[in-house]
């Protein structure tokens, strides 16, 4: 899929980052070698076009952590809940891989297998070696990941080499252990409890010596880091830069999620999470520098789907342990399933008529760039119901082009029982937050209600481009709605004001 | 001489690769200390290893009941001030109280 160009006469040295090097859209990933390309082109983490098309699956083998960050609380287990940390039940190694393999049999576009947590993957080097050991032998048609905070992490570089694990995420929040005393208030190390500035000294230095052994042996990083305001917003430039210097192939900077109700450090004290607004700029003001994640899901440490999807519920232990997978069988099955999707993939995406793609009037080249929120059940088109959306793409459309910005969830957050049955009213409200600075609404339909809802907020639905590719969608509706004027400078709508 | 495991616990596992004795097993509704194999690590470290990688307060204590974490030293936040934010949530159900 070619990233969609608007006006390729027009000026590119404009503020914030071309789309070549934004995210990592398929343009950005036709620049990379070939080998490289090859390993991310079906995981849907390290490759935003890929997410559109593979699922990912967590096993929650690893409960045990060696640090503790202000924005987890190591009690919280609800299964309406997605964030990183959670999961509803925690498996052994044989657990796990009988798991993946009935997951891989029943989806077989799921391509990656991640240990996530709900601790941290190498603070249970047995329980996650082992399941890395036996998922090597059996399913060798999985890609292997793992994620972790990094204390650990020079001492088993080796091991990770063995077992064939060619993708690795470490979240470093900091470089600078003042910053990380706010972070993290201790560590386990060398068997004593570390507390305040010194323990996030010796993390610091264990997760960039860390990330500087897996560059050379040409294991992909991807550095999370999550946006604490006022704590590390600023900071998280500088670790950008210094990460991509080091080598990490992607940064992914997430928005803190610190509700009262989880009891998290930040929850009960008040600290708030970035706006989305705040979380663009500064995933923009980071592109300059380093490829950016743009479709990260925070997910759970259990998670199974598509990324924005959880289908948790219906793998678990009780449904797993009846079954007997074939999984000789089920990779034929699974190879034929990848090649329909590298076919489809590989299609040139289809032009309508009403998307004419290139060269645009000069006279929108003053046009300013516009947030639209997609619905999408994936595969990279615009397929999905207003109503059944429980989650938006965002996309940015400017006269440099279309790129994702952002993937948010309206239903993200548990806020126990008694909410979890929303009103309309509620769910309405709840959908409006989401979509703050969105201008437009692309979606295969949505009822008539719902249509003048969002238009007496100052927003554009629109369903005439149901099952279009994403990025020829926005482009034809940016395209028109300039041609009408409603997108130039001067008119500014209430709703990007009150971003 | 042995620690005990009360429940606050929250079966997180940390503490059971870490116990030089094998004391530590998991069990229901929360991991137990075997009190005859427990050493408090005397000999082994400096520091019990269960209490020093338990991340919550108050959840194992020595013979004396006497919690080895005790409120405040993880969180940094003092009882008085937790008690004051507990007050000023306005959640309607407390489904995951920090002790």
């Amino acid at each position: 899929m070619a990233i969609t160009v608007l006006n390729q006469g027009g000026k590119t040295a404009l503020t914030g980052c071309a789309a070549s090097s934004c995210g990592s859209s398929a343009d950005a990933l036709a620049q990379l070698p070939a080998a490289l390309r090859a390993k991310i082109n079906n995981h849907p983490c390290f490759s935003e076009d890929a997410h559109h098309h593979y699922a990912r699956m967590h096993v929650a083998v690893a409960p045990a952590c060696n640090i503790q960050c202000h924005y987890c609380n190591r009690k919280y287990d609800c299964s309406n809940e997605s964030r990183p940390g959670v999961v509803s039940e925690v498996l052994t190694p044989d657990q796990a891989v009988k798991k993946t393999l009935a997951v891989a049999a029943a989806i077989p576009q799921m391509t990656v297998l991640g240990i996530a947590g709900p601790g941290d993957p190498l603070a249970n080097p047995a329980r996650t070696f082992e399941t890395f050991r036996q998922l090597t032998a059996k399913a060798p048609d999985i890609k292997l990941c793992v994620s972790t905070n990094g204390l650990a992490l020079p001492e088993v570089i080796d091991e990770l080499c063995q077992h064939n694990i060619e993708h690795v995420t470490i979240t470093i929040n900091c470089v600078d252990p003042d910053i990380g005393a706010q972070i993290y208030p201790w560590i386990f190390w060398n068997h004593r409890r570390i507390k305040g500035r010194k323990a996030a000294e010796i993390l610091i230095a264990q997760q960039q010596k860390g990330l500087e052994l897996l560059v050379a042996q040409g294991i992909l990083v991807k550095v999370n880091s999550v946006l604490i305001p006022g704590i590390n917003d600023e900071h998280l430039k500088e670790v950008s830069r210094i990460v991509k210097a080091k080598g990490a192939f992607l940064h992914n900077v997430m928005p803190l999620i610190s509700e009262p109700e989880h009891g998290t450090f930040y929850g009960l004290t008040g600290q708030r999470g970035p706006t989305s607004a705040e979380l663009q700029t500064l995933q923009d003001a980071c592109a300059g520098d380093m490829r950016m994640m743009r479709h990260c899901r925070q997910c759970r440490a259990d998670a199974v789907g598509m990324l924005g999807e959880d289908r948790g519920q219906e793998f678990t232990l009780d449904k797993i342990e009846q079954l007997d997978v074939d999984y000789a069988a089920a990779m034929v099955q699974r190879a034929k399933v990848h090649a329909a999707i590298e076919a489809k993939r590989a299609a040139p995406a289809p032009i309508t008529p009403t998307a004419p793609l290139v060269t645009l009037n000069p006279q929108f080249r003053t046009s300013r760039p516009v947030l639209m929120a997609v619905a999408s059940g994936g595969g990279g088109l615009v397929n999905q119901h207003f109503g059944e959306a429980n989650e938006f793409l965002i996309y940015e459309a400017s006269s440099r082009g279309v790129r994702l910005v952002g993937a948010r969830t309206a239903g993200r957050y548990c806020h126990g029982p008694a909410q979890c049955d929303d009103s309309s009213a509620q769910r309405f409200a709840k959908i409006l937050r989401v979509l703050a600075g969105c201008e437009v609404v692309l979606c295969a339909k949505i009822g008539y209600e719902p249509w003048q809802q969002l238009e007496a907020a100052g927003i554009i639905p629109n369903s005439e481009h149901a099952l279009e590719s994403i990025e020829t969608a926005v482009a034809a509706v940016y395209q028109e709605l300039s041609a009408n004027g409603r997108f130039s400078a001067a008119a500014v709508a209430t709703q990007r004001r009150s971003a | 001489m042995a620690l005990t495991i009360i429940d606050a616990c929250v079966n997180c596992w940390a503490c059971e690769p870490l116990c030089p004795q094998q004391a530590i097993h998991a069990a229901k509704p929360h991991f137990y200390i075997d009190a005859t194999q427990c050493s408090e690590c005397s000999g082994d470290f400096a520091d019990p290893q269960c209490a020093s990688i338990c991340p919550v307060e108050g959840a194992i204590v020595d013979a004396a009941g006497i919690a080895l974490n005790p409120p405040g030293s993880l969180t940094g936040i003092t009882p008085e001030r937790m008690a004051a934010l507990q007050l000023k949530r306005h959640a309607p159900t407390p489904l995951h109280v920090i002790e």
